[in-house]
């Protein structure tokens, strides 16, 4: 029995760009891309009315909110796979196994975590700023769009931190998207399934492809925050 | 914000243009991880996807599973291995034309030193026997799969009810087990295509039972029933089948090595 580790050679493999690698990290940054876009578009109203807000049941929707943040992937997976089978609600769209099932999925994964740093930054700001901007002579709209501008370094954090909940994860992706070689397999769905047939090596260098995306990402959102 | 919006509809319209601008049709079908890890589909299916400008989606999950997702009409046709679930199936009107594809065999792996004498039985009941009464460790898939269902089918004949902390249910893939019994020097029963896929590198577990009619272990392609599930692509998958169980798909099947031991067999051999 040879080492299962030869981690040298899988990396190798994958550096010389095998084109089901290449369809991977495509399908995992495309779909996490989508599902961060559509979860910042819901998370960041939600935090931004949390923040400012001061209105009865508001702690309750903040603990909520905390406690969807510990919702497990596969959860969300079997609730969404519920609704899209052929059986579900929302089965004739036929959406089940496409990557547009694990963008919904992992929009719902990644709405959460954006809420809640969108709020912490939010709560954390200088509260004259909406009340100056309004007497400034801003409408609400206005004024939250100046208060989002403060915050910005704030909303980027929660984009980044949802961005890596949603890449990193794998029960949405493979309940929803099924590994479907060429279509919905992703970084992590391949993952899985390399170490499934004993392919440690190959899915641990699958791994640190994912991270080296993970960092290009980051490199490029540090770029935006210094601008 | 409104610049903001309309780049957001252009983007998730783009997204949906990859499988917009592929006119191919697509045929779904769920089956096992043995199947799928085995290779074979790789060579099997691309001369079909080519002759009809298909595309044939594969989603790899136990037969329990493979055949839910036939139920739910989630998929268009199912490729499985566990004859009394498949006939089910059948029975129930989920599906329609079950045909013999192929098949392969089960084979008992423990430790080569064989602590519990399963090489000196005569069946694969009494193997099982052996290894409960001497309480090794056994791996058990425990996830409804067709291995699963034959190791239950197994432990019946061999009239025992597996307990206690010899019996290890993972409830994973045949993979994950046989590494699982490899890490606790224990049995599990497997596919012979698995085992021949991982005995050269990742396992040292050796076979200390095989052959026996009981240890047969055959597939089964079955259409998707269409007036059950009126969206699925019966003609397609139809086709398909004909092709599987025909002279091109079947000489495929008898004639796929792996470091030159054929996985699979045709009835004709």
């Amino acid at each position: 029995m040879d080492s299962p580790f030869s981690l040298h050679a899988a990396l190798a493999l994958i550096v010389a760009g095998d084109p089901d690698v290449v369809q991977a990290v495509w399908t995992s940054l495309y779909t996490s891309g989508a599902a961060i876009l559509l979860g910042s578009l819901a998370g960041i109203p939600v935090g931004v009315s949390l923040g400012l807000g001061r209105f009865a049941g508001r702690r309750l929707a903040v603990t909520l909110l905390n406690t969807l943040m510990a919702m497990p992937t596969v959860v969300v997976g079997l609730l969404i796979y519920g609704l899209l089978s052929r059986q579900g609600l929302f089965g004739p769209l036929g959406l089940l196994f496409t990557p547009l099932a694990m963008i919904i999925g992992q929009t719902v994964l990644a709405a959460p975590i954006v809420a809640n740093y969108t709020l912490a930054a939010v709560a954390g700001a200088d509260p004259r700023i909406l009340p100056t901007a309004m007497t400034l002579g801003a409408g609400r709209l206005h004024g939250a769009w100046r208060l989002l501008l403060e915050v910005r370094f704030g909303l980027l954090a929660a984009v980044v931190a949802g961005f890596g909940r949603v890449i990193a994860e794998v029960g949405v992706a493979m309940m929803l998207g099924g590994n479907i070689r060429g279509t919905t397999r992703t970084m992590t769905t391949a993952i899985a399934l390399e170490t499934s047939k004993g392919e440690f090596a190959f899915g641990l260098a699958l791994g640190l492809v994912l991270l080296a995306v993970a960092l290009v990402v980051n490199l490029f959102l540090n770029l935006l925050q210094h601008r | 914000m409104k610049s903001l919006a309309s780049a957001l509809v252009i983007f998730l319209t783009l997204l949906t243009l990859p499988s917009a601008a592929t006119a191919e049709a697509r045929l779904r079908m769920s089956t096992t991880t043995s199947t799928e890890n085995s290779g074979l589909l790789r060579i099997l299916l691309p001369p079909f996807e080519r002759r009809h400008d298909c595309r044939i989606e594969v989603i790899a999950v136990g037969t329990g599973k493979a055949l839910k997702l036939g139920e739910a009409g989630d998929v268009d046709l199912v490729m499985v291995h566990a004859r009394p679930l498949e006939d089910q199936f059948v029975a129930a009107g989920f599906g329609v034309e079950r045909r013999d594809l192929m098949y392969n065999d089960f084979v008992l792996l423990g430790p080569a030193a064989d602590p519990a004498g399963a090489r000196q039985a005569a069946t694969a009941a009494e193997a099982l026997a052996r290894i409960a009464r001497a309480q090794l460790p056994f791996v058990s898939r425990g996830d409804e799969s067709g291995t699963h269902q034959k190791e239950k089918e197994l432990w019946q004949a061999a009239g025992q009810r597996p307990d206690g902390r010899w019996y290890v249910e993972a409830g994973q893939g045949m993979g994950e087990v046989i590494i699982m019994a490899t890490q606790k020097q224990g049995y599990a029963l497997a596919d012979r295509g698995t085992y021949h896929a991982f005995k050269q590198s990742k396992t040292d577990l050796q076979i200390v039972f095989e052959r026996g009619a009981e240890l047969r272990n055959p597939y089964g392609v079955i259409a998707v029933n269409p007036r059950r599930h009126p969206h699925v692509n019966y003609p397609l998958a139809m086709k398909f089948i004909d092709y599987l169980v025909g002279e091109e798909g079947q000489r495929i099947i008898a004639d796929y090595r792996i470091n030159g031991e054929p996985l699979f067999f045709i009835d004709g051999n």
